[in-house]
């Protein structure tokens, strides 16, 4: 290695091939506010995800605790029925998008390029840029708290004709619906975009041998997901710009004094809403499939029936729309169909369920924290499956509709189910972001205190629903028998609440303060174990030759020979120049939506202006680059020193 | 890694520093294309749902539809698609001249194309009383035909940036002059847009009114869009005269080739459109 380039050795960043700058110099900061703003690092840009995830999932539960202590006690007056309502629309709207989906999302953007050998995403800005824009669908959702017109108050599933003018307006005369409409559009176009890129680096920037059958269960559920974004969300992407034309510009797509049909949303909307179920569920099946492997020192247990069944439960997510619609008078032919589809969603399911049991049967199975949620999480999604298939024989469901065993249902799944797995993900992969290592003790008290909390808050919504208490009432009387249960409800919510508390005052504790955890500390299988805690900038010192399923696993363990020599990258590692065009062109997209949802056409035609600007200086750009040269002795990849 | 990389042989198709062969951005367009074709299902469904199901007083689409002047802007858009092979072809080929005129060319046809929906736009609420919220048909064809408006005119955008970027120099350190001449090359072109927009409109209406023969008085009527229009035309043909080495060429035929997909994909879509919305009517 001659002069030059020792004084190029890892952390000296020579930019190379990068154009003369000519709106303002391109960013090269690697440490302060600027790097953050301008970062294309999928790592950085994962955490930015999570972070913002999580605020979201504390707002998120906020607004349950305010609708738990307003169904505490009959006839309270706690707060208002028109808070009441713009709480649950909010709720769900920000556990569903804000929280679970962007949570996924972190993990996508930070764990999956690790795992398939990958040095970034396919399209680094673009990825920069998604995470931009989907901070601007969530401040366009929340901004509505901040101003006259109210967060919006239409529910998640915003059903015509609630939404439109005619009721919508009819207590505050403004916009909050239309906010409702134009963040739920422009976090449409954040989810589209990554999965793209998702899906383009799946399937191109995936480690010499790494083939399609190698992949880790997390990134095959990864691409799963991504397939199920870009396939559904056009339809509610349809919906809303119907929506957004009857209530702008006074077309009848769901005006029945037009001749339109209101039930026409609900199909439109459930042709979205109801893949969008799989699109929470699926990640987090995903990580479970790492978890459970891993603390019962086994390999997964049937791997390609689990690549399988997850993919047919995505095919499937998308003719079983109708169900949530089997009280509308669809016919019988409809009803018959839609039914039956929705119990073969069991079969992929419980396939899924058996394959994780057959992992940990005759393994050694180690209860770490992560191992604890994951456990929580088949117990848990176990009964929300079951109360699932009730939901799914259209007679019973004529009783269950729109009342609180259907709320236990999905709260069973989404919490016992994606959330669990997701908060078991954060454990699972915290040594490698943070180089340390959660407390045994207080990571398994947080876990107990959640589990007893969350039990204690749903299952008695079964039986609240079945004797027959409505969803979305603010207020219920007290001779209908719903007293206890209520209140049993409200005190496990607390319960929840404090658990929650302990999980992040943990996580913040550790992330500060927390024991180191060494490298490698739960003798991982996947290859994002290979690398440096919390890994380096460029990832991979070299990138790996995957020679089997559990590639870095195999290597410590099992390989009886050396691993080939990886490919060698002469000129040093390539890796993406920052840029600032991805903020600035969601910064366009955010006015846009912002002024669009007030009506205010000159604005909105300025943030299109800044949008236009984005792209334009966007596509001159370029994508930059530099080389960081590694010093030959600095190069530690333990996936080779493992021998 | 390759030996076909070692040859010095470029194969458009085949990208070695990608898993499957395939370039990013091609696997990337193709994927977003499936997501446009639910985009446009969707649109197109709830248009023949409320065909199937028209409310009472429901206008004729017959009665409205001028299927003269859509087939003539489908056949047009069909040769914007043409020319767009036309380009990708010669990118790949390095042929950066060829590349740029046939890029014009795309991007006149499917500004003719606009014009003509634009026209159609303003016939059918002006002379024939069919708006966007007199009824549900006109809801669900202006909102389906204008979103596919939308997406040629996201198209020709697209066309305008990807010519204004084959002015770029190869060389980096030649650097900021060509910034001032794409400049003014997207401001000659935004007024040639104007001017032609404004001519298209109007030849189509006098088409419309008086016949194609009276084409011909158009000069006399509306001279300035059309000096202007000439003249734009004139100075981007002048400004494309740039002999210098472009960045542009072989090595980046892909993006042209992506953009030729996304096209492409219009094109095709508007076939389905026009079958499903206008031919379907007269069966």
């Amino acid at each position: 290695m001659d002069a030059a380039a020792q004084s190029q050795s890892l952390g000296h960043h020579a930019p190379v091939a990068d154009r003369r700058p000519w709106y303002f110099t391109r960013p090269t900061a690697k440490t302060g506010l600027v790097s953050w703003l301008t970062t294309v690092d999928h790592k950085r840009i994962g955490l930015l995800y999570g972070i913002s995830a999580l605020i979201f999932f504390l707002i998120g539960g906020l607004e349950a605790l305010l609708i738990r202590i307003q169904l505490a006690v009959p006839n309270n007056t706690f707060i208002s029925h028109q808070f009441y309502n713009e709480l649950f629309t909010m709720h769900a709207t920000t556990m569903i998008f804000l929280a679970v989906m962007p949570l996924s999302a972190a993990f996508f953007n930070y764990i999956m390029p690790l795992q398939i050998g990958a040095r970034d995403v396919a399209f680094p800005r673009l990825n920069g840029f998604a995470f931009w824009v989907f901070l601007s669908g969530a401040i366009i959702l929340n901004v509505g708290w901040f101003v006259k017109s109210g967060a919006p108050d239409i529910g998640w599933f915003g059903y015509a004709p609630l939404t439109s003018l005619q009721y919508s307006t009819q207590f505050k005369g403004d916009a909050s619906t239309d906010l409702w409409i134009m963040g739920l559009q422009v976090l449409g176009v954040s989810s589209v975009v990554g999965s793209l890129n998702f899906i383009v680096t799946i399937i191109n920037m995936r480690a010499p041998g790494m083939t399609m059958m190698r992949l880790p269960v997390f990134t095959w559920m990864t691409l799963v997901t991504a397939f199920l974004i870009i396939l559904s969300f056009p339809a509610i992407t349809i919906a809303l710009v119907e929506l957004m034309m009857d209530r702008t510009f006074g077309t009848g797509f769901f005006e029945v004094s037009k001749g339109g049909l209101p039930i026409l949303w609900q199909h439109l909307f459930w042709i979205f809403g109801h893949p969008e179920v799989y699109i929470l569920i699926l990640p987090a099946m995903g990580v479970i499939s790492e978890v459970i492997p891993t603390f019962s020192r086994k390999p997964l247990f049937g791997y390609p029936i689990i690549v399988f069944s997850g993919a047919t439960i995505g095919l499937l997510g998308f003719g079983v729309w109708s169900h949530h619609m089997f009280t509308t008078g669809m016919g019988t032919m409809a009803t018959a169909a839609f039914a039956l589809a929705t119990m073969a969603i069991a079969v992929p399911t419980g396939v899924k369920m058996f394959n994780w049991i057959g992992t940990m049967w005759g393994g050694h199975i180690m209860t770490r924290t992560p191992m604890m949620f994951a456990l929580g999480f088949l117990w848990m999604f176990m009964m929300g499956g079951f109360s699932g298939i009730m939901h799914s024989a259209a007679p019973a469901d004529a009783q269950q509709q729109d009342s609180y065993f259907v709320v236990a249902h999905f709260h069973y799944v989404l919490i016992g189910g994606a959330v669990f797995a997701l908060l078991a993900g954060i454990h699972y992969w915290f040594p490698l972001m943070f180089g340390r290592k959660v407390s045994e003790f207080w990571g398994k008290l947080s876990f107990w205190v959640i589990f007893v909390g969350f039990n204690v808050t749903f299952f008695p919504m079964h039986f609240l629903g079945l004797n027959g208490m409505p969803r979305r009432t603010a207020v219920y009387d007290g001779n209908m028998g719903w007293n206890s249960a209520n209140l049993v409800a409200t005190i496990g919510a607390f319960i929840l609440a404090v658990g929650i508390g302990i999980y992040f005052v943990v996580i913040l504790y550790t992330y500060f303060k927390g024991q180191k955890s060494g490298r490698d500390p739960w003798d991982g299988r996947t290859l994002e174990w290979a690398i440096a805690h919390p890994p380096a900038e460029h990832n991979f010192d070299t990138i790996p030759v995957v020679r089997a399923r559990d590639p870095f696993f195999h290597e410590k363990h099992l390989a009886k020979d050396k691993p080939p020599a990886p490919p060698a990258e002469p000129h040093g590692i390539h890796m993406p120049s920052q840029s600032w065009f991805p903020i600035i062109t969601a910064l366009g997209l955010l006015v846009a939506a912002l002024f669009y949802s007030y009506h205010h056409f000159t604005g909105a035609i300025a943030g299109g202006v800044l949008l236009f600007l984005g792209v334009y200086g966007w596509s001159h750009e370029g994508p930059g680059g530099y080389h960081i040269h590694l010093d030959e002795h600095s190069g530690d990849d333990s996936s080779h020193k493992a021998h | 890694m390759s030996s076909h990389a070692a040859s010095g042989h470029i194969d458009h198709h085949h990208d070695h520093t990608t898993s499957t062969g395939i370039p990013n951005k091609k696997l990337f367009m193709w994927a977003f294309l499936a997501s446009d074709c639910m985009f446009f299902g969707t649109l197109i469904s709830t248009h023949l749902i409320y065909r199937l199901h028209p409310p009472p007083g429901s206008p004729d689409p017959k009665s409205i539809f001028s299927i003269e002047l859509t087939s003539f802007s489908t056949f047009i858009l069909l040769m914007s698609s043409l020319l767009m092979a036309l380009a990708v072809n010669a990118c790949q080929k390095g042929r950066v001249e060829s590349t740029r005129k046939n890029l014009l060319g795309t991007i006149f046809f499917g500004l003719i194309f606009l014009a003509c929906q634009v026209y159609e736009f303003s016939h059918f609420v002006h002379e024939k009383g069919l708006t966007l919220s007199n009824s549900t048909f006109g809801s669900t064809f202006y909102t389906l035909t204008g979103t596919h408006g939308c997406h040629v005119a996201i198209g020709v955008l697209w066309l305008i940036l990807m010519y204004i970027r084959s002015f770029k120099p190869a060389d980096a350190d030649e650097g900021r002059p060509w910034i001032g001449k794409a400049v003014v090359h997207l401001l000659v072109f935004l007024v040639t847009i104007v001017a032609s927009m404004s001519a298209m409109m109007s030849y189509t209406h006098i088409a419309a009114e008086h016949g194609w023969g009276a084409v011909g008085t158009f000069l006399s009527h509306h001279p300035i869009s059309t000096a202007v229009t000439l003249a734009g035309v004139i100075a981007l043909w002048a400004l494309g005269r740039d002999k210098s080495t472009a960045e542009f060429g072989e090595a980046n035929a892909i993006d042209v080739e992506s953009m030729g997909l996304y096209w492409h994909f219009v094109d095709i879509v508007w076939i389905v459109i026009f079958t499903a919305v206008y031919l379907l009517e007269y069966v």
